[in-house]
């Protein structure tokens, strides 16, 4: 499949912002040790949201006619695309809700209503990546997306790029623990995993093949001839394919980037003092390693329409 | 009515007529136009609702060339409409036949990335998506010859390998010819049920190509006649 750079953006950003509120408002809704002021609730609230909405206004920008956007909410009852949308939508009133109350100096592990409504907030913003992950997942065409992993992939990367943004976030306004920190880690090890057992799963072609997809069933298919001499809508679109070792090279960078480093400089990068700027850098370091993760997730699917352009099977 | 198409992949000549005549039709119809970029470049590339392509069949000399002409199946659980966001793409219930509202569709091709025969192609101008309509304005218009009253790819194929007709009656053209031929769905196993079905080649005896010089008697025969022609 062809990587669009808005649906990257939109996926690793607004993945992030999602996971940041998910962990901030579930957070402030228990009574822990180290609670939260309104102010940091408050200033981890806000970058959520500029994440979360940048990427959504991202993802219009693939769109070849977005003036229709608005209609994109009328099929909620087949279309995941349709069920993202609504309740990214939906998130805003809750999440504006919840960020007034927090401004009112309204303690959100002090009254039953406030915890709840932190809850919904933190449990709405997962749900709305799940359906991002099902975007893909739904579709039987393509069998690297086709599988119970790639929503699993989407909400773990969003809830670990959020855990570190958490962290760093904290440490920025005077006071992170170290246990914190510590999660975020284990944020990082657990979509790492996640995410090993998705480059496996993938590993092995499956499904449909050139002689299902032309019905000869019982003899070699090849491929004579396309019947074009220069791309199509179907060749750019489905067509893209990067060279093996490449691939390889760019998971490896992915690893180091997205799980390896930023978990490193968290076990081992933190001292007693201002773990200010080491944190930072795992971040960094993350987003860059989801932004090539979210790169290879595109560029390795391969759609069954190649079976028509002579591959043997996707 | 359950509206389709049968391709007799026996006779079909793959000299792209069907293409020809869909992009001629549908051009200047209901969802067009077929945008063509640089139609005169380097690089011509453009919206079809019908490719062919050639494979061969197993291996010399027991092989065959298919031309193998696409476009939409008008499947029965046309994956293409569920996930649809806006409501562009939708199936009629009278006929089956998967169409896209062109003022609904926002263009974010995910009915293409969802259809596993490439049968709906962007066209990059208009920004909507575009697809075979079986000639629904051509099908139904009584302006029309009733012999006319069917789609362009059907009426031009100089092969006679297309037809057209009702999969929900049994004594229909295309239900005989499917039941009779033993008429293919493609990618049966991904459960969307197209319509469309394709007629594999008959059964023929290979025409030989070259002469099988393994009888002893033949080759010593060569061999006198070219010593008396000497």
């Amino acid at each position: 499949m062809h990587p669009a750079f808005s649906v990257i953006f939109f996926t690793v950003t607004s993945g992030a912002g999602y996971g940041l509120i998910a962990i901030t408002a579930i957070y402030s809704a228990f009574d822990f040790s180290q609670p939260m002021t309104g102010a940091q609730t408050l200033m981890l609230s806000a970058v959520a949201l500029a994440l979360i909405t940048s990427g959504l206004i991202s993802s219009t920008f693939h769109l070849a006619n977005p003036k229709n956007a608005w209609r994109a909410f009328s099929r909620v009852r087949t279309s995941w695309l349709a069920r993202e949308g609504l309740l990214a939508i939906l998130f805003y009133p809750i999440v504006m809700l919840y960020v007034y109350l927090v401004w009112r100096g309204v303690d959100a592990s002090s009254s039953t209503a406030m915890t709840a409504l932190a809850l919904i907030t933190g449990v709405w913003a997962i749900v709305t990546v799940f359906s991002t992950g099902m975007i893909y997942a739904s579709l039987k065409t393509i069998r690297q997306w086709n599988n119970a992993l790639t929503p699993v992939n989407y909400i773990s990367l969003g809830l670990m790029l959020g855990g570190l943004l958490f962290s760093w976030l904290l440490s920025l306004s005077g006071n992170v623990s170290a246990n914190l920190t510590m999660v975020a880690s284990y944020m990082v090890v657990i979509a790492a995993t996640i995410k090993i057992v998705y480059f496996f799963w993938i590993g092995t072609p499956a499904g449909p093949t050139i002689n299902t997809a032309t019905s000869f069933t019982a003899r070699t298919v090849r491929l004579l001839d396309v019947g074009h001499t220069a791309g199509t809508f179907l060749t750019d679109e489905f067509g893209y394919q990067v060279a093996r070792d490449r691939l390889v090279a760019l998971r490896w960078i992915a690893m180091i980037l997205g799980f390896a480093l930023p978990s490193l400089i968290v076990w081992f990068g933190l001292g007693e003092g201002d773990n200010t700027l080491m944190l930072g850098a795992a971040v960094i370091s993350a987003f860059a390693g989801v932004a090539v993760e979210r790169w290879l997730f595109f560029a390795e699917a391969r759609h069954v329409v190649n079976l028509y352009h002579g591959a043997q099977q996707c | 009515m359950k509206l389709g198409l049968v391709v007799d992949l026996d006779t079909c000549v793959g000299c792209n007529a069907c293409a020809v005549a869909c992009k001629q039709w549908n051009t200047s119809g209901t969802t067009g136009p077929l945008t063509d970029l640089e139609p005169y470049g380097k690089d011509p590339t453009g919206v079809w609702f019908n490719r062919i392509r050639n494979y061969e069949l197993g291996d010399y000399p027991d092989n065959k060339t298919v031309h193998f002409p696409m476009s939409c199946m008008h499947c029965e659980d046309a994956a293409c409409v569920t996930v649809c966001p806006t409501g562009a793409s939708y199936k009629r219930e009278e006929d089956g036949i998967v169409l896209v509202d062109q003022d609904k569709c926002m263009g974010c091709n995910l009915c293409a990335w969802a259809c596993p025969y490439g049968a709906r192609e962007l066209d990059p101008e208009e920004g909507v998506m575009k697809k075979c309509t079986l000639c629904v304005d051509r099908i139904y218009d009584e302006a029309l010859p009733e012999d006319e009253r069917q789609p362009a790819c059907v009426m031009t194929c100089p092969a006679h390998a297309r037809f057209f007709g009702d999969f929900d009656d049994p004594n229909s053209e295309v239900s005989r010819l499917s039941r009779e031929r033993g008429g293919e769905h493609l990618m049966p196993e991904l459960g969307y049920k197209p319509v469309n079905t394709y007629l594999p080649p008959r059964n023929k005896p290979n025409i030989p190509t070259y002469k099988n010089e393994t009888n002893p008697i033949e080759k010593v025969k060569d061999w006198v006649n070219r010593l008396v022609a000497r």
